[in-house]
């Protein structure tokens, strides 16, 4: 960071912040004020260039989940559900609804692994004015241990459903390799009992914390369903308006790659929009469970709601949701147990028969919700199976535009009343409120008043 | 390392997922114990403070660009011990695939005309550019092998990677084999040291640990043969992994 002196300046800021810290990924943030005007405010994502939509072409769609969910060790889960659909959606196959009960059990397990790991590790640091959580193992060592119980409760989730939470391994095209085991499954019931104090802990203590005030309404998209909550399945919505097939995403938002940035931006309408945990409460609230509706009443979270600081509060709203449905999904499976025959899939990916599937050139999509927002995959694959062409479209790159008209909004809004000092730290911690995963985007954040 | 001195240890990541990371705060309560035996000065992720004054780092991702060149070889300098972590710092890892494109390729299909703003060089495992002291294999490394080589650290000795194939483990879970299942599986020439994780989760090995030092190349033909499968058609596979040690891998099969 540049050195700056504490006398507030309401004419000159630079801000120059390289490489952020506590985000997923490398980011800069650089800012430029001078003579009272706004000058240059962009975020950079500087992180070495990884070319995942290339390395899948000549691939076969049945290894396409394997690599994609290399894309990112967070939302590993994520990217291997987006891409099983993706490739399904290309084959033509329809996976049993247990299966698909089973998918939404990770990627809930997901939700609330990236959402605690945000509310305590990433932001709470901030908004009790130290650096890491390193200094809370001693001044706060019981919230500490309980933020690591909650982490290891729904990271523990992966273990048992998927062999493991960072890249999955029994989730492939058409339904598992294999089913979780029954003494892994009754383990990860109590735990998800036991978690519920945890829950109500924390939404006491993050009531207590003061974020900062900010208001800017933008575009909020997320998948939205009749049914429920939408994650796993809907259609794409913007501020709860016309509904639009994952399909046609490409006649909803485009993408633009920036000089500064090696993650692309992407625009509705030509303007930025937001995804992620607020952009899905304020579309979705009335489809949150009782208990997550109480967690918002009692955050003071409501929809729509327009201050971006407030996406860590939608997380723990979506914490709550997520886990009391992962308990009422789990109750059934402990009752009924789950169908072998409808969920796995013995035969993949079967080396005798793969070479004579008769493939139709095609091209599949779908879109989840991932922690930070709405994740797709596109995959077109040639008579033999192999793809020839790939797209992924990642939540952190939808939101950079996003989150650079918030800081043009924000800066000028702190000037005269913060030193460049407090200025930087109040876009540092906008940008973690994104929660931006840049190793997805390709990496994130590091200000720069320049 | 000195008794009683706690090692001052950092972590770097340069091109990956993160989850290698991530996969250190996966250790739970055994985190709360590490952080008793060392004082973590660098740890981007987590911490805001950037110390440069550390004993052992810890670098996961593989080297991409001109200036991760630089950057390792700063990082080099300044640590007693470097470890390479995860497959993408041991073997180049995912990130290998685009050397088998000519790089402008590679470029374009991502980023279209606005390729020529992006740098980018060969994929290159650490120890191809700097001296590495110790290797944690594994996409994502498996979470008991971390803490047998931090042990290993901590009492200054080295470790010994597992020089067998994942077979061997594989077996000792009682497995059915792969190819029984009318599948191929990297698991008879891969390095064990990960329990074979996937093949215990009904899936196979993808390699993703690298060869074992002179895999018995011949039983591997074997089985393939018994299989009918030939060389060329489990070669694709390795590229998954391993393209960015792909002549010194050609050369131990042709």
């Amino acid at each position: 960071m540049t050195k700056s002196s504490n006398k507030i300046d309401s004419k000159n800021v630079k801000v120059d912040v390289h490489y952020l810290t506590r985000v997923e990924g490398h980011g800069n943030i650089v800012v430029d004020v001078k003579d009272g005007k706004l000058t240059k405010c962009e975020f950079q994502v500087i992180e070495s260039p990884r070319f995942f939509e290339s390395m899948l072409v000549k691939r076969s769609i049945w290894e396409a989940q394997h690599l994609t969910s290399r894309i990112c060790g967070i939302c590993a889960c994520g990217h291997s559900l987006a891409s099983v659909k993706a490739g399904e959606d290309a084959l033509g196959i329809k996976p049993s609804e247990e299966t698909i009960m089973l998918r939404k059990l990770l990627l809930y397990a997901e939700q609330m692994d990236s959402h605690i790991l945000h509310i305590y590790i990433l932001v709470a640091p901030d908004l009790l004015g130290v650096k890491s959580i390193v200094p809370l193992v001693k001044t706060h060592r019981p919230v500490i241990e309980m933020a690591l119980r909650m982490k290891r409760m729904s990271d523990y989730a992966g273990e048992v459903l998927a062999g493991r939470h960072i890249h999955p391994i029994s989730y492939v095209i058409g339904g598992l390799t294999q089913l979780p085991s029954q003494e892994g499954l009754e383990k990860l019931y109590k735990m998800m009992l036991d978690a519920r104090k945890d829950t109500e802990q924390t939404i006491k203590i993050i009531k207590t914390l003061k974020f900062p005030e900010f208001q800017r309404p933008t575009q909020y998209m997320s998948l939205s369903s009749n049914e429920e909550y939408a994650m796993y399945d809907g259609d794409l919505v913007v501020n709860k308006g016309s509904k639009t097939k994952v399909r046609d995403y490409r006649k909803l938002f485009s993408e633009q790659v920036k000089d500064y940035s090696r993650a692309k931006v992407s625009t509705i309408n030509g303007k930025s929009y937001a995804v992620g945990a607020l952009s899905r409460f304020n579309n979705n609230s009335d489809k949150l469970n009782k208990k997550a509706k109480e967690a918002a009443r009692e955050l003071g979270l409501k929809a729509p709601c327009h201050n971006p600081y407030l996406n860590t509060a939608a997380q723990l709203v979506e914490w709550v949701h997520c886990l009391e449905e992962s308990i009422i999904i789990m109750e059934k499976i402990l009752k009924d147990g789950i169908n072998e025959n409808k969920v796995v899939v013995p035969s993949w990916p079967k080396r005798s028969e793969l070479d004579k599937i008769k493939y139709k050139p095609n091209t599949g999509a779908a879109c989840v919700e991932v922690p930070r927002g709405s994740l797709f995959h596109e995959y077109t694959i040639d008579d033999t199976g192999h793809i020839t062409a790939a797209n992924c479209v990642i939540p952190t790159n939808q939101n950079m535009g996003n989150l650079e008209d918030d800081m043009a909004k924000l800066v000028p809004e702190l000037l005269g009343k913060k030193t460049q000092e407090e200025i930087t730290l109040d876009l540092e911690m906008l940008a973690r409120a994104y929660d931006p995963c840049i190793s997805c985007a390709t990496h994130l954040l590091d200000v720069k008043f320049v | 390392m000195k008794k009683q001195s706690k090692p001052k240890v950092a972590f770097f990541d340069f091109t990956d997922c993160e989850g290698c990371q991530l996969q250190i705060a996966n250790t739970g309560q055994t985190l709360l114990d590490i952080m008793e035996l060392v004082d973590i000065v660098n740890f981007r992720e987590v911490m805001s403070e950037a110390g440069e004054d550390y004993d052992v780092a810890f670098v996961e991702g593989s080297i991409s660009t001109d200036n991760d060149v630089k950057r390792i070889k700063k990082i080099r300098e300044k640590a007693k011990i470097v470890v390479a972590f995860g497959a993408c710092a041991t073997i180049g890892g995912v990130n290998g695939i685009k050397n088998r494109f000519p790089l402008e390729v590679a470029k374009d299909r991502v980023y279209g005309d606005k390729a020529d703003t992006v740098n980018t060089i060969k994929n290159m495992p650490l120890h191809e550019v700097i001296k590495v002291d110790y290797f944690i294999h594994g996409c994502v490394p498996y979470i008991p092998e971390i803490v047998t080589v931090l042990k290993c650290i901590l009492m200054g000795k080295p470790y010994v990677l597992p020089n067998y194939p994942v077979c061997v483990e594989c077996k000792m879970n009682e497995n059915v084999c792969r190819y029984e299942k009318d599948q191929e599986c990297m698991g008879p020439v891969t390095r064990a040291g990960c329990n074979s994780w996937c093949i215990n989760n009904g899936n196979r090995c993808y390699g993703c640990r690298g060869l074992v030092d002179s895999p018995a190349v011949d039983a591997a033909k074997d089985i393939l043969s018994k299989y009918g499968l030939k060389v060329d058609d489990i070669l694709q596979s390795f590229t998954l992994y391993n393209d960015s040690m792909g002549e010194k891998y050609d050369k131990e099969f042709k």
